[in-house]
C-alpha cells in the first residue's frame, strides 16, 4: 500500500495528494529550496520517473527557471517557505511582464506557534507581498482541502497565464519539534 | 581586447535554431545588433535570472543549443545559479559572460571583477566541465562552433573592451517577446 510506505517515509497524505495533482496537471519539473514542510512532496517528486527536479541555491532562481521551462514547453511548480517569497520579489517581474504562468507552493512560517522570531516578519507579510506583486493567492487551512486548492491554482496558472500562489498554513503542516 | 558587438556577431553567425537568452542591459543591445531573431529572449529585468532562464530552456529543449549572454554585473548578482547548474550540467547550454569589469548601464562603475574576481574560476569551482577566459577576438569562433556541438556545459568569460557603445534597443514588451519566441519554438497551437 502506498499509504503504508508513505507513512514510513514521513510522507503526509496531503503531500501525496499534491503529487497526484502535479501528475494529473502535467507538471514536468519541480524546483525547490529544501524545506521541512515540503519534505515529503520533494521526496515524491525526486523519486518520480516522470518528473525532473532542481534544488535551488536561492528561491529567486526558481522564477527564472520556471520561465525558461515554460518558454520551452514545460510546466513546472516552485516550492518554498514564506521566507523564500521575500528572496524572490524582483524576479516576479519576469512572470508579470511576460505573462508567464508561475505556480508557487508556499509553506508558511511565523503564523502559528512559531519558535523562531526571525521567521515572523516575512511570514506575516507574505500574503500582502504576493498580492502586491500581482499574484492570485489561495490558501489551504485543512488537509482535506489541499488537493482541491492546489488543483485550482495549477489550472488558473496554466489556463490563464497567471502567477498563482498557494499558502499552506503552518498549523496544518504541524508543529516542528524544537526539543529533539 | 575583444570588442563586444563583433564578438556577439561572431557567436551568432549562422545560428540556425540556436536559442539565445540575453541578460539585461548591454547583452540585449549586443544580440539585437547581431540581427533580431524570434529565438532571442530579451530578459529585460529580474536581474540575476538569465542563467536560470537558460537552464530552463536547455532542460526543456535538450536537443537544441542554448546560449546565455550575460554581463559580469548580472552574473555577479546571480552567482548562486552557477552552483545550481552543477546538478544538471546540460550538454546543450553555453554561458558567455561579457566581462568589461564595469556596469555599463549605470555609468561604468567597477564591478567585483575589476578587483580580481575570476568568473571562469568560479564556474570551474562550481563543477562546470568546460570553462575558459578569452581575451583574443580570434578565439571567439571556437566558442561558437563548440556551442553548436552540444557536447557539454560550457562557460566562457570574454574579456571585452571597457566603455559604452551606441545602444541598439530591441523590443521591450515582454508579452510580445514571449509570443514571438514560443511561436517560433513550439508553433502557434502549442498549449501547456
Amino acid at each position: 500500500m502506498a499509504n503504508e510506505r508513505d507513512k514510513e517515509q514521513g510522507i503526509q497524505p496531503w503531500q501525496r495528494q499534491i503529487f497526484d495533482v502535479f501528475t494529473a496537471g502535467q507538471i514536468d519539473h519541480v524546483s525547490y529550496v529544501h524545506d521541512g514542510g515540503h519534505k515529503g512532496l520533494i521526496a515524491l517528486c525526486r523519486n518520480s520517473t516522470g518528473m525532473k527536479t532542481t534544488a535551488l541555491s536561492t528561491e529567486e532562481e526558481g522564477v527564472g527557471l520556471a520561465a525558461g521551462l515554460w518558454l520551452g514547453g514545460q510546466r513546472s511548480a516552485l516550492l518554498m517557505q514564506s521566507s523564500g517569497v521575500g528572496n524572490c520579489v524582483n524576479t516576479f517581474a519576469l512572470a508579470e511582464a511576460c505573462r508567464i504562468p508561475l505556480l508557487l507552493l508556499v509553506t508558511m512560517r511565523g503564523e502559528f506557534a512559531e519558535y523562531i522570531p526571525f521567521q515572523i516578519p516575512m511570514g506575516k507579510r507574505t500574503p500582502d507581498i504576493l498580492d502586491a506583486m500581482g499574484f492570485d493567492v489561495f490558501r489551504a487551512e485543512h488537509t482535506d482541502e489541499v488537493a482541491d486548492v492546489v488543483a485550482g491554482a495549477l489550472d488558473q496558472a496554466f489556463f490563464s497565464n497567471r502567477a498563482v500562489a498557494v499558502l499552506l498554513s503552518q498549523r496544518m503542516i504541524g508543529r516542528k519539534n524544537w526539543t529533539k | 581586447m575583444i570588442e563586444r558587438r563583433q564578438a556577439v556577431r561572431d557567436l551568432l553567425a549562422e545560428r540556425g535554431e540556436l536559442i539565445v537568452v540575453a541578460g539585461l542591459g548591454s547583452p540585449c543591445y549586443d544580440a539585437l545588433a547581431a540581427g533580431d531573431h524570434p529565438l532571442d529572449f530579451y530578459n529585460w529585468g529580474a536581474m540575476g535570472s538569465a542563467v536560470m532562464v537558460g537552464l530552463g530552456l536547455a532542460l526543456s529543449r535538450p536537443n537544441q543549443p542554448v546560449l546565455v549572454l550575460v554581463g559580469d554585473g548580472e552574473m555577479l548578482m546571480g552567482f548562486g545559479s552557477l552552483a545550481t547548474l552543477a546538478q544538471h550540467k546540460p550538454a546543450n547550454l553555453t554561458i558567455v559572460i561579457l566581462d568589461n569589469e564595469e556596469y555599463a548601464e549605470t555609468g561604468m562603475q567597477e564591478t567585483a571583477t575589476a578587483f580580481g574576481v575570476d568568473l571562469a574560476a568560479v564556474a570551474a569551482a562550481c563543477a562546470a566541465p568546460s570553462t575558459k577566459t578569452i581575451r583574443d577576438q580570434r578565439d571567439v569562433g571556437s566558442i561558437r562552433d563548440a556551442m553548436h556541438r552540444c557536447n557539454g556545459l560550457k562557460v566562457a568569460v570574454l574579456k571585452i573592451a571597457k566603455g559604452d557603445v551606441p545602444r541598439t534597443v530591441p523590443i521591450r514588451d515582454g508579452v510580445a517577446i514571449k509570443m514571438r519566441f514560443r511561436n517560433r519554438l513550439l508553433g502557434p497551437d502549442f498549449e501547456p
